[in-house]
Formats: structure tokens, C-alpha cells, sequence
């Protein structure tokens, strides 16, 4: 049998601090052979980056190794002197991380730190090593690579950086790659193009890859193993096939169940009640079975190893306990009916919210003295650039769209957080245009409300959450006493799934999605109608998402509210959304119900979207990312925004901005598609 | 890149007349030029006289004009005190200030990088502990107590170097010199010390700071990912990451150098362009005084420009343009 | 994170101070010696200094407890030392360490007040600079480049020997005060401002101004209880390090004569005097008020280092 190119057993990864000494990875075993893919998947805070750094040497002191073994290629490397781990890094165990901004040398050409590296681990001159870089420069898709090398990274893309930075990583020829989370700050489309590059590379050059990644569906695409992590170890680890169809450790059943997927409709995700526990904090025997819905006596007292189980290997005692007998786990789901608010909100002729001919635009450009003298041009980002839409009273109205297409911006446009360049907004036919207007009509303003995206700055550190859930009801003047504003606030805090008497403390002391339960908390405060999200699980692991977006549904069923979700994420849209608008660079290029834009896609940037997202059911469809980056609304094309990427494009649309036309109950705005070119497409 | 010169060269002009109108109200409105003059014994009469052909009763706008007009050409009067060409003090004690503000600037870059990049590099070493109390005690004492200590010590218990003044000194035409003499020599160490030890300690710290910064980095983090050695990393990528944001904030604090002068040319009685600062200043002697608020402004006017340009040619993020709309 | 229900809920008052002891603040404090030690000496520096009156064994300025007879005595340890006179005599026949604690107070009072008129100045200018923003940002800012393009010790004597000169030489001692405190504020705001700018640009983004915003607060609620709370941190820093800088201004000002009156010394004003002696062998009249000076400066340089560390988010 072939020795296995990395083994690491029994791994452990300890880091002294003044509350005691924490264990981040706790006895992890695993191995990856030469030319394999091997995925670790968890959630944040479960160990797969701080084993990715244990095994290149890289752990932020305090932070150790305090047991077990690693080896390459049978050769122990944990341990070793300093300059012999240096030499193995880089040349026989390469590394990328998530952020391609921030990994490169902002003061030297791409092409000096390639060549720095290549010079560094092989016996190259200058000058080889240069022509080897242009060649890399050329492997990894960077177009003109003669030029391109002797730029700097600041004058890169931010996808083009990621290709720069794999570069790096292959330069010297390593026969392994770690790669942390080497797609999460990308774009979708630029997502699926650096997969297939690291893919490709990969199998080309017979390097093997240990991917840490918290998305699953990267992982279904790319990896041929997967170990599925939870508080520092491996509860179950096996082919990428067995892991995701046929889950057997409970946590990666609640958690593939968590994972909105566009091929089903559910009315609620699977939910695992309660987050991964604090490094201090673990559980004995195994750590899951606090969370765990079928966990018996044993569990609690004694932890569970990995044995193998069918193809995979799974610690989890349902299986290696004599008295339980087969695993009753299993993927249960219920299928959604149409909601009846949903059904109400179609026969409801007249709209909530309506808006029309939305425009924004920022004035950038560089002051008039420089413009002057170097005869600069002036420079204006068309955040939103004419968008028209209605929401009716109970739905939940999806944006999608990638950065930069001014989805974000939209949303503090409808609430008042900017002011508008040209359009209308009007709630209940009543207009908000101005800030003339809002003040005016406060009553129908104050109907609207905000949550936001990130759950770490969108409260005020300095308060107390009591204090933060009340601010609504008080600057409204909803309540007149404090024993009235005491118990709405417990009511509220009682709604999201919290307590009263965490009123009393301060937002640090909560995790990510109790943060966002709290501002949930606190836009119902001002009783409001609608509310606008902007991707307020974006920044939320996917097991709480699954929480958060199931507290969303039962509150919009209980209060009737209505909802602008706004998100990147094209599953969870499909997820919870009734209708769908596509934004690109400022405009809504598609609009439809959620069943008919999924099935029935009709413009090519919604087509080549729905193409990007990692595939779960892996049904082997041949994946053709769109080419060229997403472009900046500093200086959008002209006509269509989308043509030079547009397969389908014509002279026609390059010059005229096509207009929004109804196909069928989608409104599409798009010449191929008026003039019936497109070939008809469907989606898987 | 030009647009930005000129909007600094513009800013330079506006801060000098800034300058020049405080120097110009000192001058105009403080005391009475005339008495400072010719004495008390002078007729009434005669005083009119002065003042008319002195152009004294010209609105002030035309005398400001004037008086600009004058400093440009280096004609900034007469002191009250001394009785002589004010531009003539001032040839006079400037080279002994530069010299000493020269030597100051050598020493504290010169041992306040090395020190800084030490200290970074081996965070817990006892050398590194070691800098570090002694940088607090230079940051934290007024440069005229280390003047003070130093002359204790080294004047008053040891007798070892000469505790005011400057020595002999060498003319070498316009200019004098205490670097070719023995007591110019000896005269000048504790002087130049106590000038360098504040600033030398403060780059010392900065380059510290930034530098810990910039080895926290992902770049950082990612070369030594790709095995490369410590020498390339430390010296290579951190060093230059660390000089750029120090280059400009070191310029700027060696421009207060001179500043600094003025207190340790008091402390050892070194006569140079500060001590003739303060003996105005306590003199009332307006003339001396306003023409070296100028000359400083203008010093200092000259620095910020400079610096401000080299931080241009250094950082290419500045330099080269970015990447426009669709990404190649 | 349910709150356990067996225990009675112990006071507000109790359970705060129990966590200002667990917070990161105490226990990094409790931690370093060095910063405790630094502690313990400004605080007994400052106690001395308001309570001077009746910690200093001898008022050195009633001309009428002062003898000329008892001048130049030396320390206590010396040979001919007089163990009513501690650490010596000066010329005029005054306790030398009476007249240090009394030079602290001027020295602590004129650098708390300089610190008091400079944070309020910065600080205002700051929130408004950075909430507002536009041309008023604009000008404040440009102003602060200029002042900052030139080092902290010249605008001080700057303003202070303008002003000595307009005000002109026979003005009454105490404006003297005045003059100086408005030196050092007027040349130490700008740090203010620009943290608290800084801090505020940094906030103002921030999403929970936003969620205020849409609450329907106005700028006014939201600078005063939503971003002040916030940069009160970074404030306090550098509230600590200018004191220091604040004293050694003081310090610097009087020593060159253009500082405080000479009837009422700050420890500048005493070395100064000293000086003169230093060379004639009564050494102890300069050294021990430049030793009082080193050891207050170093003390509280050493506390806003420390308050630096235990504020710096990336140390953590």
C-alpha cells in the first residue's frame, strides 16, 4: 500500500491564557495521499484553520503543538528545528489564505516575490526564475503576464490577486497545498472561477490539498475526502458522496440539514439549537451532546473515537455501542406549502412599498485643482442607476447580486439612510422622497426598519442590551413609563428566543447569532411593517443561520410583516424569499417569483449566477464559469452593463440599455432575450 | 502628482504670510520702534521726522507689504539690544545651531533605527528590556534636565568635559567650525547628546511600534508560508513596510531638532540661534525675534515639503494609478 | 447564557465592582509591577501636592518662618546637615523639600489645567469634525496640519512670548498663569482632535449609527450618547501621555524664564534658580527638584503606556 504523502495523528493544539489553558484541536487523526483533495469542513471556532497552521509550522505563539505526530511523506515535521521547517515550507507544503488583499508585499512587484520565492527553494538564476514566473503568471490565467509582472498587487483585481497568491503557492513545487478558506471574501462568479483554477492546477500538478473551508458546497465540488469538524476533532470523516448523502454523525446531519439548497423547498431548515461551546467550555465525553437530539447516557460521560462505519469512519457512540443498534438519523425535512400570507399578499392589488426610476450616484472624483492640472476626468459611482420595483403587504422580496451591484445601497436609499439622486419611494402610496417628505410623513416612515449584516458592529458596544432593544419604543414615544418600557423589552427579548434578564448585559457577551436576535429584537421595538435586512446571515456560521432564518419566518407569520431580504447568497434567497429581483451594477436586470426565476432563469447573468453556486447534489453538470471580473460602477459599459461578459451580445447591446419586458411572468431586461435568442435554458 | 506639489507649495506660502503677519504685528504694535531707537533724550519733533521717513505712518497693509518685501531680501533690521544688522547675528550664530543640530540628527537615526528594528526582532531579549526602560527615561525627561545631569556629572563631579560654550572654533569663510579643535570637540558632545537622546528615543519607539505592526501581517504571514528565510522577511518585507509610514513622521520630528536647540543651547550656553532666541524673547528685543519666527517658519515649511515628497517616491501604491473599471 | 436561578441577585453595586476587579483593565494593572509601583507615585505626588499645606514641614514662602542664617545647608546625610531641613536649604534659607512639594502643586495644577482646556478644545473640535465632516472638517483639519508641521514646543513659546509682549512687562504676576496654561492648551489640542476625528470617522460607519439613524435619532443624541462612549478609550491615552508632556512644557517654559511667575515656583522655575548654584557645590538645590520632576514624568509615562496596551484591541 502507497505510504500516504501527509499523516497526522492524534493532533493536539493547546494555547495557555489567563482563564486556563484552551484546546483548540483535541486529538485529530486523518491522512491525505498523494494527489487527493481532502476537505475539512466546521463551523467557526471548530479547529480546521488552527490544524492548517499546526501543520506548516505557522501557530501564533501562544498557541503550541503539545502532542501527537505529523508526517510528510513518513518524515516527522512537527518539531523540528526552525530553518528545517522553513525549507519544508513553501517547497514541499504550500499555503493560501482567505485574503488576497492582505497577503501580498504591497511595496514589491508580483513578479520580485515570485522570483524571491522560486530563488529561495531552487536552484534557478534570476533570469529562469523570471521566465518560470511569467509562465505561472500565464498557468493561472492572468492575461499579458510579460506586463503584468512587474506590476504591483494593488493594481490587481481582486480575483486576480487569489491567482497571483496560488502562484505563489506553486512556484516552488510543493506536493501539498493548504488552503484556508481560500474563496470565502470572493464574489460567487469569481468563486467558481478560482475552484476550477485551484482544481485544475491541482490535478495537473499532482498536489494534493487540505481545503478548510466552512461551505459545504465548495467542498462537494472540489474535494474528494471530507472530515467534518466540531470542537477541535473529526466526528466523522469519509468520501465526499457518503458524507453529504448519507451523513451519519448527528452533527453533520443537522448541519447538512441547516444548508439551504435551490434543488428542494422546505418550510423550515433543520436547526441546531445552541452554538459550538467555548474553548474553555467543552462538554465532557462527546462534545456535541448537549446539542445533540439523540444522545443517551454514554455520550455525556465518555468521548467517542473514530471508527469506520460502512465507507466512512464516524465517532459517534449510536453506532459503536453494543445496545444501539443502526442509526436512526436521517435527513427529514417538511416541503413548503405556499404560505397563506404569501397567497393573501398575490391578491392584494395595491403594493406596500413601490419604487421607481431609483438613482443614486456618489461624487468621487478628485478635487477640481487636480482634475485641472492633470486633466483627470470627473469620477461618479452609479451606485443604483434606475430600478423599479413593488413589494405587496406580507411578501418577502429578495435581492441578489455580487459587489458592487448596489444592492446594499438600495436598501438605506428605501430607508432613509441616503438621500435619493432621482426617483420616487412611497409606502402605502404615501411619497418618501425627501427628507422633507420622511419628517412630514413620520407616521409611515417610522413603519420601516433596518437590520443589518454585521452583529458585531451593528450594536452599540457600550450599552446594554436592555438599553439597545428599548431605544426604538423610547425615541418613538410608544411607551410612557418604565415599568411599560420593562416589559415590552422582556416580551421582545422573550420573541427572539432570549431572555429578560439578558437586558442586563452588554453585547459582548453574546455570539454572533444572538447579536443578530437582538437587533431583531430591537427593529420590532418600533413596530414596524417592514423591514429591510441587509444579508443578515452573511456573517452568521450556517447551523445559526438555519436559527435566524427560521425565527424570521415564524415572526413574519405571527406579525404579518413584510420583508426586503437582501443577500448574495442565491440559496438562502431561494430559501425564504417569494420573489426575486437580480441586480448588476446598479440596474434589475431579472425580476420573478422565486420558483420561476430558480427553474426557468431567463437572463444570462441570472443563468450565469445560478451556474456559479457550488453544486451540492453534484450532479456532475459541467460547470463554464462566466470569464472577466465583476466590473466597478465608477465606469460602468456602455448600454447594457453586462455585455462584455454577455456570450449573447450584440452590437445593439452595447449601445442601448435594454428595457424591463414581461416573458411570461418574469420581467427581463435584455435584448437577447426580447429578441428570443437565447437558446431556452433550464436549470438543473 | 503635480497638482498635488503646487496645492503644497500653495499651503507653504499661505502658512509663511500666516507667520509673517504675527512676526509683522510684534513688530508694529508691540512697544514703540521709535524709543527703541534713539533713546529718551530725542525731541518730539525729531521723533515725527523719524517716523515719517521710517514710513511708520503708512497704513498697515502698505507696511506689511513692506515689511515682507524687506525679509525677502533678507533685511530684517536692527536689534533694540544689541545695536547691530540683525541678518549679521543671525550669519553669525546659525552655523554654531546647524552644526550641533546636524550631529544631533546623525546620532539619534543613527542609533534610534538600529535600536528600534533590536528591540522588534527580540522582543524578549534583556538588551531589548534594557532599551526600552532607558527609551522611557529619554521620553519622559525634559531635555533641559538631561542637560542639567549630564553637566553635573560629567563638568562639576568628574571635570571631564567643559560645561558651557563651544570651544575654539575654526573660520572657514562664512562659516565656523568647532570640529577641527580638541575643546570644540569635547565642547560639543554633551550638547549634541542631550539634543539626541529625546528624538532618538522617540524613533526608537516608533520604529518599534510600526514595525511589531507590520510583522502581524498576512503578507508577513504568508512569506514565511512560502519558506522564506528570516533575513528576507524581516529585512526584506518588514523593514521597507515599516520605513514608509516612519520616513515621514522621522522627518518631521528631526525638524524639531532645531526647535529643541533653542533649550539646549540655553542648558550649556552654546551660541547658537535659540540662545539668541531666548535672550530676545526675555530682552523684548523684536526685531531678533520676529526674524527668526521667519527663518523657522520657512525651515520648517521646507521640511513638511520635503517629507510629504518623499513619501510620493516611496510608497508605489501612491505612485502608480490603480486598476480602471473592467479587470484585465 | 440563562442566568441561574438558585442564588439571590447580588446588588448593582457589588456585582460592578466585581467586575471592574475581573475586567482586563484591573487584572492587566494587578499584573505589572512596574505600573502599580507607578501608580502608587503619582498618586502620593498628587496627594502631597493638594495637600501641601500640611504635608510639607515648612512653609517656605511666610518670609516669616524663613531665616537667612539657615541657607545653604546641605541634606540631612551630609556632614553639617540639619535634620529640621531634610534635603538641604536653598539660597535664601527655605526647605528645599518644602519647596518641592509646593513646586509640584504649581507644576501638577498648571498640567492638569493645560490637559483640561486642550481635551475640551480637541475633543469638541474632533466630534465635530469628524460627525459633520465637508468644509468644516476641512478647515479644522487644514489648521491642525499647519500647527502639527511645527514641534509642540515652539508653538508654545510661540504663543507665550507673543502674548508676553503684547501684554508687555509690568502686567501683574498671576497673568502669567494664564499666559502659560493657554500656551500649552493651544499647542497640545490637536492630538485631541485628531484621535477623537479618527475615532469618530472609524464609529460613524459603523452600523449601530446607522441603526440609530433609521431609529430616527439626531446628530446631536447620536455624538453625544452613541460615538462619545465609544472614543473615550483612545481619548484617555492620550489624556495621560500629555500630562506628562503637559508638565515637561511647564517645566521647559519656566526653566527659560517665560513660564510661570518666579513668586510662585513650579519645579522649572527651582532648577532654574539651582542652576546658578550647581557649579559653587550646592548641588542639592537643582538635583532633587529635577529628581522630583523625572520621577512624576516617568510615573505617569509609565501609566499611559500602560493604558495604551490595555486599550490597544490588537493586543488582546
Amino acid at each position: 500500500m502507497a505510504q500516504p504523502l501527509l499523516q497526522v495523528s492524534d493532533l493536539r493544539v493547546e494555547f495557555p491564557t489567563r482563564w486556563g489553558t484552551l484546546v483548540a484541536v483535541d486529538g485529530v487523526s486523518f491522512h491525505i495521499d498523494p494527489g487527493e483533495v481532502l476537505g475539512v469542513v466546521g463551523e467557526s471556532g471548530a479547529g480546521k484553520s488552527m490544524t492548517g497552521s499546526a501543520i506548516i509550522g505557522l501557530l501564533e505563539p501562544p498557541g503550541r503543538i503539545a502532542g501527537g505526530e505529523i508526517r510528510l511523506d513518513g518524515q516527522r515535521i512537527d518539531g523540528l528545528a526552525y530553518d528545517e521547517i522553513r525549507r519544508i515550507r513553501g517547497r514541499r507544503i504550500g499555503a493560501i489564505f482567505q485574503d488576497p488583499l492582505t497577503s501580498l508585499d504591497p511595496l514589491y512587484t508580483v513578479g520580485r516575490q515570485l522570483v524571491e520565492t522560486m530563488l529561495t527553494h531552487l536552484p534557478l538564476t534570476p533570469r529562469q526564475a523570471r521566465e518560470r514566473a511569467i509562465e505561472l503568471l500565464h498557468e493561472v490565467g492572468i492575461p499579458g503576464p510579460e506586463e503584468r509582472i512587474d506590476h504591483y498587487p494593488h493594481q490587481f483585481s481582486g480575483g486576480m490577486r487569489q491567482r497571483v497568491v496560488i502562484a505563489l503557492a506553486l512556484c516552488a513545487g510543493p506536493r501539498l497545498i493548504i488552503a484556508d478558506e481560500p474563496t470565502t471574501a470572493l464574489d460567487v462568479s469569481i468563486q467558481a472561477q478560482i475552484i476550477t483554477l485551484l482544481k485544475r492546477l491541482c490535478a495537473e500538478h499532482g498536489t494534493a490539498v487540505l481545503l478548510i473551508t466552512h461551505d459545504m458546497g465548495v467542498i462537494a465540488e472540489t474535494a474528494d475526502r471530507v472530515a467534518v469538524m466540531y470542537a477541535g476533532r473529526i466526528g466523522e470523516i469519509g468520501s465526499v458522496a457518503d458524507v453529504i448523502h448519507r451523513p451519519r454523525f448527528p452533527y453533520t446531519v443537522g448541519l447538512m440539514g441547516s444548508i439551504p439548497a435551490i434543488g428542494e423547498e422546505v418550510a423550515r431548515l433543520t436547526q441546531i439549537d445552541g452554538s459550538m461551546p467555548r474553548l474553555n467550555e467543552i462538554p465532557t465525553g462527546c462534545s456535541y451532546h448537549p446539542r445533540c437530539p439523540l444522545a443517551f447516557a454514554r455520550c455525556t460521560i465518555e468521548r467517542p473515537e473514530l471508527a469506520p462505519v460502512g465507507g466512512a469512519a464516524v465517532a459517534c457512540w449510536l453506532y459503536h455501542d453494543a445496545g444501539k443498534a443502526g442509526a436512526p438519523v436521517g435527513l427529514e425535512r417538511a416541503p413548503r406549502e405556499a404560505s397563506a400570507a404569501t397567497e393573501r399578499a398575490r391578491r392584494e392589488p395595491k403594493p406596500l412599498i413601490r419604487v421607481a426610476g431609483l438613482k443614486r450616484h456618489f461624487d468621487v472624483s478628485p478635487p477640481w485643482i487636480e482634475r485641472l492640472l492633470e486633466r483627470k476626468e470627473k469620477r461618479i459611482v452609479y451606485a443604483v442607476n434606475g430600478v423599479d420595483f413593488a413589494i405587496a403587504r406580507g411578501e418577502t422580496f429578495g435581492l441578489v447580486g455580487e459587489s458592487g451591484c448596489g444592492k446594499s445601497t438600495l436598501a438605506r436609499l428605501i430607508v432613509g439612510l441616503y438621500g435619493l439622486t432621482a426617483g420616487t419611494v412611497s409606502y402605502q402610496g404615501v411619497s418618501l422622497s425627501t427628507p422633507h417628505e420622511r419628517a412630514h410623513n413620520h407616521a409611515f416612515q417610522a413603519k420601516m426598519q433596518m437590520i443589518f449584516q454585521d452583529p458585531h458592529a451593528s450594536l452599540n458596544p457600550r450599552w446594554r442590551v436592555y438599553d439597545i432593544v428599548a431605544e426604538p419604543m423610547r425615541a418613538r414615544g410608544l411607551v410612557s413609563s418604565a415599568a411599560e418600557t420593562r416589559e415590552r423589552v422582556g416580551e421582545l427579548l422573550h420573541q427572539v428566543g432570549l431572555s429578560a434578564a439578558d437586558g442586563r448585559r452588554y453585547p459582548h457577551e453574546f455570539s454572533g447569532g444572538q447579536r443578530q436576535r437582538i437587533s431583531i429584537a430591537r427593529a420590532l421595538g418600533g413596530e414596524p411593517e417592514f423591514l429591510v435586512c441587509d444579508e443578515p446571515t452573511s456573517a452568521l456560521d450556517v447551523s445559526v443561520q438555519a436559527q435566524i432564518l427560521n425565527l424570521m419566518a415564524d415572526l413574519q407569520a405571527r406579525l404579518g410583516l413584510t420583508y426586503l431580504f437582501i443577500s448574495h447568497d442565491l440559496a438562502v434567497v431561494h430559501h425564504i424569499a417569494s420573489t426575486v429581483g437580480v441586480m448588476y451594477l446598479g440596474r434589475l436586470v431579472e425580476l420573478a417569483d422565486t420558483r420561476r426565476l430558480f427553474k426557468h432563469p431567463r437572463h444570462p447573468y441570472t443563468r450565469m449566477l445560478l451556474d456559479a453556486v457550488p453544486d451540492l447534489t453534484m450532479t456532475g453538470t459541467r460547470r463554464i464559469p462566466v470569464a472577466g471580473e465583476v466590473p466597478s460602477p465608477i465606469d460602468p459599459p456602455s448600454g447594457c452593463a453586462f455585455h462584455p461578459r454577455c456570450p449573447f451580445a450584440t452590437e445593439r447591446c452595447r449601445t442601448e440599455v435594454p428595457r424591463p419586458v414581461e416573458i411570461d411572468g418574469s420581467r427581463v431586461a435584455c435584448h437577447a432575450v426580447e429578441e428570443a435568442r437565447l437558446p431556452d435554458g433550464q436549470a438543473a | 502628482m503635480l497638482s498635488f506639489v503646487l496645492r503644497r507649495v500653495v499651503q507653504s506660502v499661505v502658512v509663511m504670510l500666516g507667520v509673517a503677519m504675527i512676526a509683522f504685528s510684534l513688530f508694529t504694535y508691540v512697544g514703540d520702534p521709535i524709543t527703541n531707537l534713539v533713546g529718551i533724550q530725542t525731541s518730539d519733533a525729531k521723533r515725527a521726522e523719524l517716523r515719517e521717513t521710517l514710513g511708520l505712518n503708512d497704513p498697515p497693509p502698505v507696511q506689511f507689504v513692506r515689511f515682507v518685501g524687506r525679509a525677502l531680501h533678507f533685511q530684517f533690521g536692527i536689534s533694540y539690544q544689541q545695536k547691530r544688522k540683525v541678518v549679521d547675528i543671525i550669519a553669525e550664530r546659525l552655523p554654531a545651531t546647524l552644526e550641533l543640530s546636524m550631529l544631533s540628527v546623525i546620532l539619534a537615526l543613527g542609533l534610534g533605527v538600529p535600536m528600534g528594528v533590536y528591540t522588534a526582532l527580540h522582543r524578549d531579549s534583556w538588551l531589548s528590556h534594557l532599551m526600552l526602560s532607558l527609551s522611557l527615561v529619554g521620553v519622559s525627561l525634559p531635555t533641559f534636565l538631561i542637560g542639567i545631569t549630564l553637566i553635573f556629572v560629567f563638568a562639576v563631579q568628574l571635570n571631564l568635559l567643559p560645561s558651557f560654550g563651544r570651544g575654539e572654533v575654526v573660520h572657514l569663510g562664512f562659516w565656523t567650525t568647532g570640529l577641527l579643535t580638541a575643546s570644540g570637540l569635547k565642547s560639543t558632545i554633551m550638547p549634541a547628546i542631550t539634543l539626541a537622546l529625546f528624538q532618538m528615543t522617540l524613533i526608537m519607539r516608533l520604529v518599534r511600534s510600526e514595525m511589531i505592526e507590520v510583522l502581524r501581517s498576512d503578507y508577513i504571514r504568508f512569506g514565511r508560508a512560502r519558506g522564506l528565510t528570516n533575513r528576507a522577511v524581516h529585512f526584506g518585507h518588514a523593514l521597507k513596510n515599516t520605513l514608509v509610514p516612519v520616513i515621514t513622521i522621522t522627518g518631521l520630528q528631526l525638524g524639531s531638532i532645531i526647535a529643541f536647540a533653542i533649550i539646549t543651547e540655553t542648558v550649556f550656553q552654546w551660541p547658537g540661534l535659540g540662545l539668541m532666541f531666548i535672550q530676545a524673547i526675555n530682552e523684548v528685543d523684536i526685531p531678533v525675534m520676529s526674524a527668526y519666527l521667519l527663518l523657522i517658519a520657512c525651515f520648517f515649511v521646507i521640511i513638511n515639503l520635503v517629507v510629504d515628497l518623499l513619501y510620493f517616491a516611496v510608497d508605489p501604491r501612491l505612485r502608480v494609478a490603480r486598476p480602471t473599471a473592467v479587470g484585465g | 447564557m440563562s442566568a441561574s436561578s438558585a442564588a439571590p441577585e447580588p446588588s448593582r453595586l457589588s456585582e460592578a465592582l466585581r467586575r471592574a476587579w475581573d475586567s482586563d483593565l484591573a487584572y492587566s494593572f494587578r499584573r505589572s509591577k512596574v505600573t502599580m509601583l507607578a501608580g502608587a507615585v503619582t498618586l502620593l505626588f498628587i496627594g502631597s501636592a493638594l495637600f501641601a499645606p500640611w504635608v510639607a514641614p515648612h512653609d517656605p514662602y511666610d518670609m516669616a518662618s524663613v531665616n537667612l542664617l539657615d541657607a545653604f545647608q546641605p541634606p540631612v546625610w551630609v556632614d553639617g546637615g540639619d535634620s529640621r531641613f531634610l534635603l538641604g536649604t536653598d539660597d535664601l534659607g527655605r526647605d528645599v523639600l518644602s519647596t518641592i512639594i509646593y513646586g509640584l502643586r504649581i507644576s501638577l495644577g498648571v498640567g492638569f489645567a493645560s490637559v483640561f482646556f486642550a481635551a475640551t478644545l480637541g475633543i469638541t473640535l474632533g466630534l465635530i469634525s469628524g460627525y459633520v465632516g465637508g468644509t468644516v472638517d476641512a478647515v479644522i483639519m487644514r489648521i491642525a496640519e499647519v500647527q502639527l508641521s511645527f514641534p509642540d514646543i515652539l508653538i508654545a513659546l510661540l504663543i507665550d512670548g507673543t502674548l508676553r509682549s503684547f501684554i508687555g512687562p509690568g502686567a501683574h504676576a498671576n497673568i502669567a498663569f494664564v499666559v502659560v496654561i493657554s500656551a500649552i492648551s493651544l499647542a497640545y489640542w490637536v492630538q485631541y482632535a485628531r484621535t477623537v476625528r479618527g475615532a469618530i470617522m472609524v464609529e460613524k460607519n459603523k452600523e449601530y449609527v446607522e441603526a440609530a439613524r433609521v431609529i430616527g435619532r439626531s446628530p446631536a443624541f447620536i455624538m453625544l450618547r452613541h460615538l462619545l462612549p465609544n472614543v473615550m478609550g483612545p481619548v484617555l491615552v492620550i489624556a495621560t501621555i500629555s500630562l506628562a508632556l503637559a508638565i515637561v512644557t511647564e517645566a521647559t517654559l519656566s526653566f527659560l524664564g517665560v513660564g510661570v511667575p518666579p513668586t510662585q515656583p513650579s519645579l522649572g522655575t527651582l532648577i532654574r534658580v539651582g542652576n546658578d548654584f550647581l557649579f559653587s557645590g550646592e548641588w542639592w538645590i537643582t538635583i532633587f527638584p529635577g529628581a522630583a520632576l523625572a520621577i512624576m514624568g516617568l510615573s505617569v509615562n509609565l501609566l499611559g503606556d500602560w493604558l495604551r496596551d490595555v486599550f490597544n484591541p490588537k493586543l488582546r
